[in-house]
This record gives C-alpha cells, sequence and structure tokens, in this order.
C-alpha cells in the first residue's frame, strides 16, 4: 500500500526537472548572484569600521527595523553582519516567491489543466506528483544553500567564515523549504492554481508584517513568523543553527499533513469550499469590463485588504520613531533635518516609494490578465463576438488603473490613520495622502511597460516584473551600494518628487505621464496588430 | 470472466448526487459501450474507474482489485484515453510518448508506437503548446494503443478527430478485440458506438437505465415500416404496437415494436404487398427514446391516422 502511494516518484522528479531546466537554474543564478556581489560590494564600500559602524548607527530606528529586521551585531557591524541585516529578509522573501511559484506550477496548476489526470490513470502513485514536486524543490533550495553557502565563503571577507556563510545559505535554504511545505498544503486546501498562490503569498506577508510588528514592539511575536524564526539564527554574528531546524522540521509536519490530505481527497478537489455561482450573469457581468473584473474580483479584493493592512503595520512604526527620533541626539545630527519637516516626515518619503512599489503588483497582475487569458484561448469568444481588441483591452486597462490608484489610496489610509493615531505630533492627512499619490504617474509607466509588451512582445510580459524588482533594487540598495546615478535614474520612481520634503515639480509628473500614456497607445496599436 | 464490475456505486459531490448506484459489468474480450446525455455521470464514473476518484459508497472492481486502494496494480495492465487531453506546453508529442511508456514499465512495443505514429500521422517532434486539440488526442490514443493492456478505458476518445482518423482509431478498437482485450468507450457517436461494441449500457441522471447486447436492446424498439399495397391498408390504427403511422404518397410510413411485427406483417400481408422496406432500428432511435422526457416510450406522434 504505501509502496504503491509513491510508485514512479523518481520519473515524475525527472520529468519536472525536465520541465524546468531553464527555469530553476534562472532562479539558482539570479538568486546565489546577487547575494555574492552583493557582498562582495558591500565589502569593497564600507572598507573600515568607522563607515560601517557610521552606517549601523542610521540604521537603529524603528523604521529601519520594521522594513529590514532587527539588526544583530549593530554595535560591532562588521561586514558579515551588515549582509544578513541588509540583504536577508529581502533575499529570504525572494526564496520564498521562488518555492511558491514553481510548487504551484507541478501540483494545482497542473492538476487543473487536467494534466495528473493523464498522470494517475498510468502506475504512477497517488503521492508520486506531489512527492516528486517536494524532492525536486528541497533539491533546489538545498542546492542554492549550498552556492550561496561556498560562494561567500569563497570571496574570503574576514567577517564571513564557513560556518556563517553555510548558515546564511541554510537560511535561505530552510525558508525555501518551509515555504514549498506552505505552498504544498494549500495546493491541497484550494482548488485553483489562483487560489493556492494567493494564499501562499497571504501567508508570506503575513510573515513579513508581524515580524515587522514584533521586531519593533514585541519580540515575542516575531517567533510566530517563519522569517523571524529564520533571521534569528543571528547569522555572522551569534551562528544559531536551531532556528534552521526548527523552520525544516516545521516543514516536515506540513508536508506530512499535504500528503495526507492529498492521499484522501478526489483529483481536482479541494477541501475549502468553493460556493455555487450564481445561475444568471447579472448584467454588470455582460460586458468585457464587468467580466475582466469579476474575473479577478477575488484577488483584488485581497490584495486591497492587504494594502490596507500594509499601511497600518508601517503607520504603527510611526510612533516608535517619533519618540525615537526625540530622544536620540546622534540620529539628529546624522540625518540633516530639512527646514520645517520632522525627522519622521524624512523617513516617510522612503516609506512611500515602498509602499508605492508593492502597490504596483495587484494592477500589473490585473493588465497582465487579458495575457493569460489569452494564453487559455479564452480571449477568443470575446474577440469573436462583437467586441473589439480596443475595448477588450481598454477593459482591462481601466480596471489596472483604478486598481493603482485605490491600493495607493488604502494604504496612504491605513498609513495615516493609523500612524496619527500613535504619533504626538500628527501629520496632516492630506500632506500625507499628496505624497502617496504623487507615485501615480510611476506606477501607470509600469502599467504602460505591461501594455506595451503584451501588445508588441507577448511572450515577455513577465519581463515587466523583472523591472519592478530592478527599480525596488535600486531604491532599496542604490544608496548603500553607492550605485551611479544613471542606475537609479532608470527607475520611474526615482524619478518622482519626494512630498512632502521636496517640491512638488508639475513639470516632472507631467512627463512622466506622457510618457505612460505613449507606452500605452503604442501598446495598444501593436494589440490591435498582432496575432491574438 | 468479469474484467470489470461495479456494484451500486454512488458518487457525491456536496449535495449533489452524481452517480445513483450504477451497476456495470465487463466481461474478458467484450466492448461495453458507455453511453448517456451530457452530464449523466459517465466520466464520473470512469474517474472512479481510475481510482482519482473516490465513490461515496459502492464497489468498483478491475481485474479483482479495488479501483481505489489497488489503483498502482490496475494500472499496469489497463490504458485510458480522455476526451480532453491536455499535455505540459513545452514536451514534444514524442517525449510526451515516451514518458507514458517509462511510467507504464516495460510492456510496450516500440515498433508498435512507430507503427501507429504514421497510422495516426502524428508529428512527435512538436512541441504540445502547438498542437491542435485532434493531435493531442493522437498522442493519447498512440500511448494506449502502443502499450499492451488488458483493458482499454476510452471516455469521448475521438472527439476532436477527423473521419479518416475516426477510422484508424476504430481499426485499432477492433484489432485490441479481437486480441482478447477488454475496452470500455463512452461516446457520443453512436455509429462508433453501434459498430464497435457487443454490449451497450445506457445511463441517465446516474443511473443505468438500459443494459444488454445491442440485438437485445433491438428488441425493446421500434422496426420502421414503409408499406404499399394494392387495396388501400385499413384498420392499422386498431392493431396494439404500431406507433406512428403516417401516409406518404401511396405508401404508409409506421413504426412497430420488435413483439407485434409478426402480428402486423399477417395483417399488412392481406392487402396485397407491392413493397416492403424494413429499417432495424439505430442506436440513436434507441437512444432517443431514452434521452427524451423521462425515459417512457417515444412520443406516439398523432398516432392513427390514415
Ligand atoms: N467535481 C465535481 N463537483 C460537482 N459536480 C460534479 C463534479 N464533477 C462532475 N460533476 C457533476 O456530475 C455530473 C456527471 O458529470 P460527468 O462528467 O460524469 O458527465 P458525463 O456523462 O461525462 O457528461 P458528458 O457527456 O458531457 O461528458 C454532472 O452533472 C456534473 O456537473
Ligand atoms: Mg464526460
Amino acid at each position: 500500500m504505501s509502496k504503491q502511494l509513491y510508485k514512479n516518484t523518481r520519473i515524475l522528479s525527472g520529468l519536472i526537472i525536465r520541465r524546468d531546466r531553464v527555469r530553476i537554474p534562472v532562479w539558482l543564478i539570479s538568486l546565489s548572484a546577487l547575494t555574492i556581489i552583493v557582498a562582495a560590494a558591500f565589502t569593497d564600500l564600507y572598507k573600515n569600521e568607522g563607515e560601517r559602524q557610521a552606517l549601523a548607527d542610521t540604521m537603529k530606528n524603528p523604521a529601519m527595523t520594521a522594513m529590514v529586521g532587527q539588526g544583530y551585531g549593530l554595535e560591532n557591524y562588521t561586514n558579515g553582519a551588515m549582509m544578513a541585516h541588509q540583504m536577508l529578509l529581502f533575499t529570504l522573501m525572494a526564496v520564498a516567491i521562488m518555492s511558491i511559484l514553481l510548487v504551484v506550477r507541478h501540483t494545482r496548476a497542473d492538476e487543473e489543466d487536467g494534466r495528473i489526470e493523464m498522470i494517475r490513470a498510468l502506475p504512477a502513485g497517488r503521492l508520486a506528483n506531489l512527492t516528486s514536486t517536494i524532492l525536486v524543490l528541497v533539491g533546489t533550495n538545498v542546492l542554492l544553500a549550498l552556492i550561496v553557502g561556498f560562494g561567500l565563503t569563497a570571496l574570503g571577507i574576514e567577517s564571513m567564515d564557513l560556518e556563517g556563510s553555510l548558515l546564511y545559505g541554510a537560511a535561505l535554504g530552510a525558508t525555501g523549504i518551509v515555504f514549498t511545505a506552505i505552498t504544498a498544503l494549500f495546493a491541497q486546501l484550494s482548488e485553483s492554481s489562483r487560489g493556492t498562490i494567493g494564499f501562499s503569498i497571504t501567508i508570506l506577508l503575513i510573515a513579513y508584517l508581524i515580524r515587522a510588528i514584533g521586531d519593533v514592539s514585541n519580540e515575542a511575536l516575531s517567533w510566530l513568523s517563519p522569517l523571524g524564526w529564520v533571521l534569528g539564527s543571528e547569522v555572522f554574528v551569534n551562528n544559531y543553527w536551531s532556528p534552521i531546524l526548527l523552520t525544516v522540521s516545521v516543514a516536515f509536519i506540513l508536508v506530512v499533513l499535504s500528503l495526507y490530505l492529498n492521499a484522501t481527497r478526489d483529483l481536482e478537489a479541494g477541501f475549502l469550499p468553493a460556493k455555487p455561482g450564481k445561475k444568471k450573469a447579472s448584467s454588470f457581468l455582460l460586458s468585457p469590463l464587468g467580466l475582466a473584473f469579476r474575473l479577478q474580483r477575488t484577488g483584488l479584493v485581497a490584495w486591497a485588504v492587504g494594502m490596507l493592512i500594509l499601511g497600518a503595520s508601517y503607520g504603527s512604526v510611526l510612533g516608535d520613531l517619533e519618540s525615537f527620533f526625540a530622544g536620540n541626539d546622534i540620529m539628529q545630527n546624522l540625518v540633516t533635518p530639512s527646514e520645517g519637516f520632522t525627522l519622521t516626515e524624512q523617513f516617510l518619503t522612503m516609506l512611500m516609494s515602498v509602499i508605492s512599489m508593492i502597490c504596483t503588483i495587484p494592477p500589473l497582475m490585473a493588465m497582465l490578465k487579458l495575457k493569460g487569458e489569452e494564453r487559455k484561448n479564452r480571449t477568443d469568444h470575446l474577440l469573436s463576438r462583437s467586441v473589439s481588441r480596443i475595448r477588450l483591452m481598454g477593459s482591462y486597462l481601466l480596471i489596472s488603473i483604478v486598481c493603482g490608484f485605490v491600493m495607493l489610496s488604502l494604504a496612504a489610509i491605513g498609513l495615516g490613520a493609523v500612524g496619527n493615531s500613535v504619533m504626538e505630533e500628527g501629520i496632516a492627512f492630506g500632506r500625507l495622502y499628496s505624497a502617496a499619490m504623487v507615485y501615480l504617474p510611476a506606477i501607470w509607466i509600469m502599467i504602460g511597460l505591461a501594455v506595451l509588451l503584451i501588445g508588441i512582445a507577448p511572450k515577455l510580459s513577465g519581463l515587466v516584473w523583472v523591472y519592478l524588482a530592478y527599480s525596488f533594487f535600486v531604491v532599496y540598495l542604490g544608496g548603500l551600494l553607492q550605485l551611479p546615478e544613471w542606475m537609479s535614474r532608470l527607475s520611474p520612481y526615482d524619478h518622482i518628487p519626494n512630498l512632502p520634503v521636496e517640491e512638488l515639480d508639475y513639470m516632472k509628473v507631467v512627463i512622466l505621464t506622457i510618457i505612460a500614456i505613449v507606452t500605452i497607445a503604442v501598446g495598444f496599436i501593436g494589440y490591435k496588430k498582432r496575432d491574438v | 470472466m468479469s474484467v470489470l464490475k461495479t456494484t451500486n456505486l454512488i458518487k457525491r459531490f456536496g449535495e449533489f448526487t452524481a452517480l445513483d448506484g450504477v451497476n456495470i459489468e465487463v466481461n474478458e474480450g467484450e466492448v461495453y459501450g458507455f453511453i448517456g446525455p451530457n452530464g449523466a455521470g459517465k466520466s464520473t464514473t470512469i474517474r472512479i474507474l481510475l481510482g482519482i476518484l473516490k465513490a461515496t459508497d459502492g464497489e468498483a472492481k478491475i481485474f479483482g482489485l479495488d479501483a481505489w486502494e489497488d489503483a498502482v496494480d490496475i494500472h499496469k495492465r489497463i490504458a485510458y484515453v480522455p476526451g480532453d487531453v491536455n499535455l505540459w506546453p513545452n514536451l514534444t508529442g514524442g517525449e510526451v510518448i515516451d514518458l507514458f511508456v517509462k511510467l507504464r514499465g516495460s510492456n510496450n512495443k516500440s515498433s508498435r508506437r512507430e507503427e501507429l505514429i504514421g497510422k495516426f500521422d502524428l508529428d512527435p517532434s512538436k512541441k504540445c503548446r502547438t498542437y491542435s486539440k485532434g493531435n493531442r488526442q493522437k498522442v493519447a490514443l498512440i500511448s494506449a494503443f502502443s502499450s499492451d493492456a488488458d483493458l482499454y478505458i476510452l471516455d469521448e476518445p475521438t472527439s476532436g478527430l477527423d473521419p479518416l482518423m475516426e477510422r484508424v482509431f476504430q481499426e485499432c478498437v477492433l484489432e485490441a478485440k479481437s486480441a482478447g482485450k477488454s475496452i470500455i468507450l463512452s461516446s457520443h457517436i453512436l455509429s462508433e458506438v453501434e459498430r464497435l461494441c457487443d454490449k451497450v449500457g445506457i445511463i441517465r441522471h446516474g443511473k443505468i437505465i438500459e443494459t444488454g447486447t445491442l440485438n437485445e436492446l433491438r428488441h425493446l424498439t421500434r422496426t420502421s415500416l414503409v408499406v404499399e399495397t394494392k387495396q388501400p391498408l385499413t384498420g392499422l390504427n386498431e392493431i396494439s404496437g404500431v406507433h406512428g403511422i403516417e401516409k406518404k404518397n401511396h405508401a404508409f410510413v409506421f413504426q412497430v415494436d420488435a413483439e407485434e411485427l409478426d402480428n402486423v406483417i399477417k395483417h399488412v400481408s392481406n392487402f396485397g404487398i407491392l413493397s416492403l422496406e424494413s429499417a432495424p432500428p439505430t442506436l440513436e432511435d434507441l437512444f432517443m427514446r431514452h434521452y427524451e422526457g423521462t425515459g417512457k416510450t417515444l412520443k406516439t406522434g398523432v398516432g392513427g391516422a390514415k
């Protein structure tokens, strides 16, 4: 019986590797190259202790803690400590996303598309597909851990010894493995691949936020988050291995649970109930716009709630930040205060650029949905009726643009409401809201790029994510790595005036908007002309 | 000897009862046609037989083994073709066929694979992404028929095939049959079922409402007759078992229940037969009779017209 359940796992693992022979190496190479290059660059840039310590001092504030984690070894800020502090958390998030996407691709997505049915009708065990997916993902993550571990050691940086480097790698690998397990579980619970991705990413964001709030206010809370565990290994500072063990053990339990659920359920069924739909289409649904919205309603609502929470979480830090600045003279000197603005407001500008980038994700998903529908040949149903391509794409564009506005507004509202309730000297809501809204043209440019790619090179439309990741990279690390200015100028977010500290430069905003309009227009023309 | 047997199979999806006591039996060397309207429960039954859905109640046995518990052992000896074949977009058709062979184990004949690829006219070097529906269907058919299975489970296997390929498919089925293999074939193409199947089961609302050999089933239905007589034909509507009488030029067209055929011919011959054409009931007639309404007898039309 038990042998039967896993029959042919080996062959199916081979199939997964065969299918992902490009995808997995690309992930592995990008993640390890990013880590190793940044480590080398940090060491190059911050050569002596004084420079590093000065940087550490600017990091010692609740806003940074919320963003990148508590930071261990801030008193003796070695290159290793700096690497673990600045880079580990975001790399963990990227590894988690890699694991989520790969697991869904080989479990629920394959099942939803009816491919697992073909496999299951052959002498392959009931659990063979899930098991082989998990095995391949564990292998990928272990490989990542080893490449990063030995790669960092090979740099020969004094504070990054073999043990610390391996632990750094292991932290990445363990996170990947635990999110493999979480996704495997949701692949059993949810009936769709979108649902599985949605739930797993939600868990990732919750893990991030819990850790953020915990790190700032109550350390015990951080231990509820897998990201908190992994950061608690204090890589390059104290090198604790037990959190890694804990993470992997939890992953193991989740894997057992998901295998159990998989063995008992029907193919293509889930455990979370999908409620019966309506018998008739509401009149709203009967337009391309209504349909496009209906298809992604649940996801968009979830993102909206998420953005509100995101804003609120960052808002909750503002109070701590304010009292922190009040009692800290060094800080007062370090960040040269601009005339008439509080330090909190200055931090707000950085917060806004990060928030606006996160708020770009749902509108991009909304726009790219058009391509997803096309790939499944579902746009044919509309285009073969009296719906023009312009109208079809226009519907998705409209949703995407409204979505960007709504997401940004909600994040700003969450930030303002919670922030002002915890600060003594609040920030006028109008000021805060316009500091958020000024980022809309950057979001439009990102949407415009998505439209352009869908219209001209639909196969490459994933590049818009790469561009967003790049923007995040240069804004987040540009200063630290002292990257040349042109590199950050390539990101639209960099050109947005930092309200309220900077003046609102209308010229810039108008130019950005015009660029967005032009890319959108070219995308529309391309879409009208190309094969669908 | 029975190869496949279900006893009182019940399947509920939440509140909805998709199968409500399905009994099927397929014997060795038999081709079993499984027909019924959309949503009747054919695919559900087949998926329970494949062990990918778990029956709520009842028993499904193949080769005497339990369809859910012993799925892997059963699958070594069966081949399955669904009506909607979904494949991995970035693998080629040839790779997929080889994958299926590998998963199955060793009982495949590679000469057979080449032969079938030729017969079905498939280009195995193309990526599955670029295949048309019919071509994807061919990939599944080739891997099924190139395997040395004892039971073939085919769920609308020819949907999307052109008539030429449909014929190749029928040859494959007949070949398998003559090699003593068993086949369960669900299909909406009744002429195909009629040509290939020894036994037919009709399912409706999750229940088997009729089952038997085609001959047996024919007896349950009516033969149509076209008769021309010297003297005007009268009294037809007084004979029991005569339905749907219509007059066309000089001839009468009507249907007769199988058991009354003898009486009717006797009656008609009294009027001096000029010509008599009889058509056996097609499966379609039979099918319509069960599909329409609640499965009662065929609408009798405006019976008794002269
Ligand atoms: N996972 C499911 N959840 C709920 N209902 C289902 C599920 N799968 C099938 N059904 C229902 O069970 C019934 C039988 O479906 P099935 O697919 O077996 O029909 P079928 O006879 O194969 O029809 P067709 O000729 O259209 O292929 C249908 O009413 C269908 O809606
Ligand atoms: Mg069906």
